[in-house]
């Protein structure tokens, strides 16, 4: 139906002009302003060049990668657990670990100082045990705790898709020709569940990389690049450093969503 | 039935931890919300006071988030849905680029977004003021959700048959549209809009960067109070918060289960 191409395109046209608007312009005025400081565009190698900004850079993939490595260790013993083993209550313990799911990065930094803050339950339990509070809400360890809790749900969801698609007669056949229990979860379990993984993992490093609330709530001094980044345009008023790192920023996190994309062949997509 | 080995409990009691680690901060911050004196504790007896201080001084934020999310899903559903069906249409090289390019907003962070739009219509006076500014960052941010989700399901069925079966009857397209087209994706858009609404609720990394002193929306008033105010006043809002996303969330994992 050749004729109707016309209205294809009309029909695409409004999200089409809202999306070149409000997205697209916006991003390349955003690019040009980035050039337009004192540095002009070699504002945008500062990230590498500056040492702050570098120091910030690296701390922030660091965390971004053990935030990553956790969730998935934590996801992936869990999720293959509840969608093998039938238990009493293994429906309530599904919906308990998605329950998270669509929480804001603001609440997730309250539920981290719930945890680990100043009137923490952690602080009140060593302060009883060991007669020392431990506080670790308001660092690096916090926002690492927050991004993991942001993490598990979603990720827990996507192991367990995957694991039921996982032919369990594969296991079988491997334990019966003499495979030991971390045999088979090294050689069958984990290179089945390995695009879930990558795709799963890329999410989570993406939004620990990009994500911004969770580290607000607990301390605007944690120096990760979406807080300096912040405090660039906010404090310093340095709108030309700010619009150069944030626009690296964004590079770095599309970069590792459509690399994941292509190696897992799945749709992968940052949320939060 | 038969019998558990230590690795079952093992990994059962492992995921008790983490459900705990997920669970028990939510029931804390709720108990503080209506605890007179969260540090002595329970003992200090339950008070709605927390709440209604929230209620009296952070209401507002309340209305405008739900005032947006229910205006950002009508935004969603008209450049959305239309966009879906046209994507479906023609599964070419040309539109799975315009489907890569849509999902961008979600792929850049928020706060990259935020600043895109504040360097580019900040100047614009009314608009930079107005909560529609803190609209459009939110149908940026959501529209891939409800593409994505309506696609999902048109790429599901047999979309040209059904249409061609309805057009041999003298169906026009309009017709067509809203009476062989959409009733055969609601499932999508009911999930595409409960995905919508509840990303709007929350949303904070772009909101942050484009509210105002007047359009607060509920997540920045919790960043607020959570800055500023006791914890027992930021529990309550939370405790807000929680009960106005509930229904959204499990209508949401009903869905997912329902999928799965």
């Amino acid at each position: 139906m050749r004729h109707e191409t016309p209205r294809l395109i009309l029909l695409l046209l409004p999200a089409g002009i809202f999306f070149t608007a409000f997205f697209l312009l916006p991003l390349s005025r955003l690019f040009a302003i980035g050039g337009s400081g004192a540095d002009g565009f070699a504002a945008y190698a500062a990230i590498v060049t500056d040492r702050n900004y570098f120091a910030s850079l690296l701390s922030t993939l660091a965390l971004a990668a053990a935030t990553t490595a956790a969730t998935l260790v934590i996801s992936g013993i869990s999720g293959v657990f509840l969608q093998r083993s039938r238990f009493p209550g293994n429906a309530i313990l599904v919906a308990m670990l998605t329950f998270p799911l669509a929480f804001p990065g603001v609440v997730i930094g309250f539920m981290v100082i719930m945890l680990a803050g100043r009137q923490g339950l952690i602080g009140e339990i060593a302060l009883r045990l060991t007669g020392e509070k431990i506080v670790f809400a308001y660092s690096m360890a916090g926002l690492f705790m927050g991004y993991v809790y942001f993490s598990v749900p979603r990720t827990i969801l996507t192991v367990m898709a995957a694991a039921e698609k996982l032919d369990p007669k594969l296991e079988e056949a491997a334990r019966s020709l003499g495979a030991s229990t971390w045999q088979v979860v090294r050689d069958v379990i984990i290179p089945g569940l390995k695009p879930a993984f990558i795709s799963a993992g890329a999410i989570c490093f993406a939004t620990a990389v990009g994500a911004f609330g969770t580290a607000f709530t607990l301390a605007t001094r944690i120096n990760v690049l979406p807080m300096v980044i912040y405090t660039e345009f906010t404090l310093q008023a340095n709108i030309a450093t700010a619009a150069a790192l944030s626009f690296v920023l964004g590079a770095v996190t599309w970069v590792v969503l459509a690399a994941a994309r292509t190696a897992a062949g799945s749709s992968v997509a940052a949320a939060g | 039935m038969k019998r558990r080995g230590a690795l079952f409990w093992l990994q059962l009691g492992f995921t008790l931890f983490v459900c705990a680690f997920l669970i028990v901060p939510v029931f804390l911050s709720m108990m503080a919300g209506l605890t007179v004196n969260y540090l002595t504790g329970i003992e200090s007896g339950l008070t709605l006071r927390w709440v209604g201080e929230v209620w009296s001084g952070y209401r507002d934020t309340i209305f405008l988030s739900m005032g947006i999310a229910l205006a950002c899903l009508a935004g969603t559903l008209v450049l959305g849905i239309p966009a879906a069906y046209a994507l479906a249409k023609r599964p070419t090289a040309m539109t799975r680029a315009i489907e890569e390019l849509l999902v961008m907003p979600v792929a850049v962070p928020g706060l990259a977004t935020a600043l895109a739009l504040i360097v580019t219509y900040g100047a614009a006076g009314g608009f930079r003021t107005s909560w529609t500014f803190i609209l459009t960052g939110h149908i940026l941010f959501t529209l891939p959700f409800m593409v994505r989700s309506v696609l999902a399901v048109l790429n599901a069925i047999d979309l040209n048959t059904l249409e061609e079966g309805a057009a041999s009857l003298g169906a026009g397209f309009t017709q067509r549209f809203f009476h062989v087209v959409l009733p055969n994706c609601r499932t999508g858009i009911l999930a595409g809009s409960l995905m919508v609404v509840t990303l709007s609720m929350g949303e904070f990394n772009m909101t942050w960067l484009l509210h105002t002193p007047l359009t607060k929306t509920l997540p920045v008033g919790l960043a607020d109070a959570y800055a500023s105010l006791r914890l027992e006043v930021g529990s309550a809002y939370t405790l807000i918060f929680f009960l106005m996303i509930m229904p959204l969330l499990l209508a949401l994992q009903a869905m997912t289960r329902h999928v799965r």
